[in-house]
């Protein structure tokens, strides 16, 4: 037997044989970019890939909470970019307070949420519908519908700006920390457990006696806060609170998570694997800019939906079949 | 169902205002906002007034039926304002190539017969995605909704294509009996899709998978052909409403058209009165949440409201709209 602490690849694969499409995508396409450009593992582009992408991780890894539940939350983008517009408020304060309090805000919009679909009822899809659409409007009133500069002179930009090493900007590091954390909270704690079961089938775990109502509302909670953080590196990286940001973020985040292999039925997911996802997206528009430098080809920025949508696609293909393999096996996935 | 508990022997009362509130909500509300706009807003009670509500609702109003529809069987369609987009995109390219100059009647209709093919074909993929490979509606409707855009945009550059057609232009700037042609139109739908909800197999399908897709399935229903119907019958009538809106513009933008429909689709076919699990097909239900939905956004914007906050009124009415529905169902 083996210590069953330690990381087994075959018993991971076994547990999440949707995730294995994930990883070797991703490995098949960082093996093409270093083969094929030069600058591809140059410090430059890997910081700016990681520095931009921090923010989609982090989205994405909350969303994957809400969707192992089975609910859905849409709106993250737009609570990001009313969070993005309070750090650059509070930027003079510096980093310090910034972040908190607009992590904080973020979260209040995932107890709305909570709020909504716990107490009133109403469907998830709709509900954080709703928030996504009052989190714009918000946006848009305080900001009054311009973007908000930072103060450049507090330590607010470091996060978005700075770079260990030349390599590792602060927002990546951060975002590393709180998705270690959420990794260890999923597979670790009885709360992520908890969160498991309930997609698996919630009245099953609402009659052992799993708290239920508290797990779900964790989830969107958590998922507003990551909103939140991922408005912080917004605001941080570009300078200014983006209330017009956001838009389609929800999309790019259910996308990573459905790639990263998590059902959207629920009772089933991976944050490793969802950071894969959201990695391999962003990864095939870092392929196509060095294409278009290439000149050997030049695809509009349109295309990049385009491909967006077939790579989505062509996830679900390989989810259903999974799903039915496992259907005539007589596993219950 | 509608469990209203009568206590044997209490006196009911002659007018339950819960009641009234709970089965005819959106009515009230309708007469809420028009007695406001009446009193409030300046020149409400014009012509002109009625012809920019009724050119602005009809669009609304036809991807809402659609969208009704796909709900009745617990489903969702993300993708409509991506087909507008799409079919929007592709009727100037037609009517504008050289053929469609050459043969400018059977230029326009193809420019429409082909886009509304397309968007039917839109339509039979998501319903394939749904009914055979069982993917969720709100994902396998996400795929068009990510990237049918971006087909527009690609096929057009992302140039808007603006155009002088008056023939194709009739679709949104025509007037039968001094009355939008798209309003009529809308009409029509509404009448044709009614009837097939409420006098034909297929429709008490459509109802019957909503409320029970595994009692239908059983019951030797044709769930699989009845879903993928039914998305079909939305795309194509989101392509409609994707050309109305080019008409109407005498130019097609396949960034903006249609964008946002998805939820106020979603928002009047539920303010109508459609139930999110499925089993309820209310058509003309459909057609005043989409009136609702557009008074709503013109009394705001009458009244100098910004548009921002015109969001957060969306947002409420969309929620207060579900709630009400699911104290009915409890």
């Amino acid at each position: 037997m083996l210590d069953s602490n330690a990381f087994d690849l075959r018993k991971y694969i076994s547990r999440n044989p949707q995730s294995m499409a994930v990883w070797v995508a991703l490995a098949t396409l960082i093996l093409f970019g270093l083969l094929r450009y030069d600058n591809f593992s140059g410090a430059y582009n890997i910081s700016s890939f990681l520095n931009y992408n921090s923010m989609f991780i982090i989205i994405s890894v909350g969303m994957s909470f809400v969707i192992m539940t089975g609910g859905i939350d849409l709106s993250v983008g737009s609570v990001a970019a009313f969070t993005s517009v309070i750090a650059a408020y509070l930027s003079p304060h510096g980093i310090e307070i910034a972040l908190p309090l607009a992590v904080l805000a973020g979260v209040a919009f995932g107890g709305l949420n909570a709020f909504f679909i716990i107490v009133l009822r109403i469907p998830p899809f709709i509900a954080t519908l709703a928030t996504m659409l009052g989190a714009k409007g918000g946006a848009l009133v305080i900001s009054g519908a311009n973007t908000i500069a930072v103060d450049w002179g507090s330590n607010f930009t470091k996060m978005g700006m700075e770079k260990i090493y030349n390599i590792l900007p602060w927002s990546i590091v951060v975002v590393g920390i709180v998705v270690i954390a959420l990794w260890f909270l999923l597979e670790k704690t009885s709360l992520g457990r908890t969160v498991l079961a309930i997609g698996g089938g919630e009245d099953a775990s609402m009659l052992m006696g799993l708290k239920v109502n508290r797990a779900k509302a964790f989830v969107y909670l958590l998922s507003g806060g990551c909103a939140g953080l991922a408005g912080v590196i917004l605001a941080s990286g570009f300078g200014a609170g983006q209330p017009l940001e956001g838009i389609g973020w929800e999309l790019t985040a259910i996308a990573s998570v459905v790639v990263g292999g998590t059902l959207l039925t629920g009772g089933l997911g991976s944050v490793p694997a969802t950071v894969a996802g959201a990695l391999l997206l962003g990864l095939v528009f870092n392929i196509l800019n060095f294409e278009n430098g290439l000149g050997t080809i030049t695809i509009s920025a349109y295309w990049q939906m385009v491909i967006r949508g077939g790579f989505l696609f062509a996830v679900i293909l390989f989810q259903a079949r999974v799903m039915s393999r496992n259907k005539r096996k007589g596993r219950v996935a | 169902m509608s469990t209203q508990s009568y206590v044997s022997g209490s006196s009911q009362p002659i007018f339950n205002w819960k009641k009234v509130l709970k089965n005819h909500g959106g009515l009230v509300a309708l007469v809420v906002i028009l007695g406001f706009n009446i009193l409030v807003t300046p020149n409400f009670l014009q012509l002109q007034t009625l012809f920019v509500n009724i050119s602005q609702v009809a669009t609304i109003a036809i991807v809402a039926m659609g969208m009704t529809l796909v709900i009745a069987t617990g489903g969702i369609d993300l993708s409509v304002g991506a087909i507008m987009a799409l079919a929007g995109a592709i009727a100037p390219l037609i009517f504008q190539s050289e053929f469609g100059q050459m043969y400018p009647a059977l230029g326009v209709a193809l420019a429409i017969g082909f886009p509304l093919l397309v968007a039917m074909a839109c339509g039979l993929f998501n319903g394939v995605l749904v009914s055979v490979l069982k993917v969720q509606p709100i994902i396998a409707t996400l795929i068009l909704f990510i990237s049918g855009r971006g087909i527009a945009q690609v096929l057009t550059n992302g140039n808007l294509q603006t155009f002088k057609n008056p023939n194709f232009s009739y679709l949104g700037t025509g007037k039968i009996l001094g009355l939008p042609f798209q309003g009529w139109l809308a009409i029509a739908i509404a009448c044709v899709l009614f009837w097939i909800i409420s006098r034909t197999i297929f429709g008490r399908y459509v109802l019957a998978i909503g409320g029970n897709e595994r009692a239908a399935t059983l019951s030797g229903g044709p769930v699989r052909r009845v879903k993928i119907a039914v998305y079909i019958i939305c795309g194509a009538l989101s392509g409609l409403a994707g050309l109305i809106v080019v008409a109407i513009n005498s130019a097609s933008d396949a960034a903006r058209n249609g964008d946002l429909m998805e939820l106020d689709a979603i928002a009047a076919a539920v303010v109508g009165g459609a139930l999110l699990q499925g089993g309820r097909a209310p058509i003309f239900g459909a057609i005043l949440g989409a009136v609702i939905i557009q008074l709503v956004k013109y009394t705001l914007l009458a009244n100098g409201v910004e548009d921002e906050v015109a969001l957060i009124a969306k947002a409420l009415i969309i929620v207060a709209a579900v709630y009400i529905q699911q104290a009915r169902k409890e």
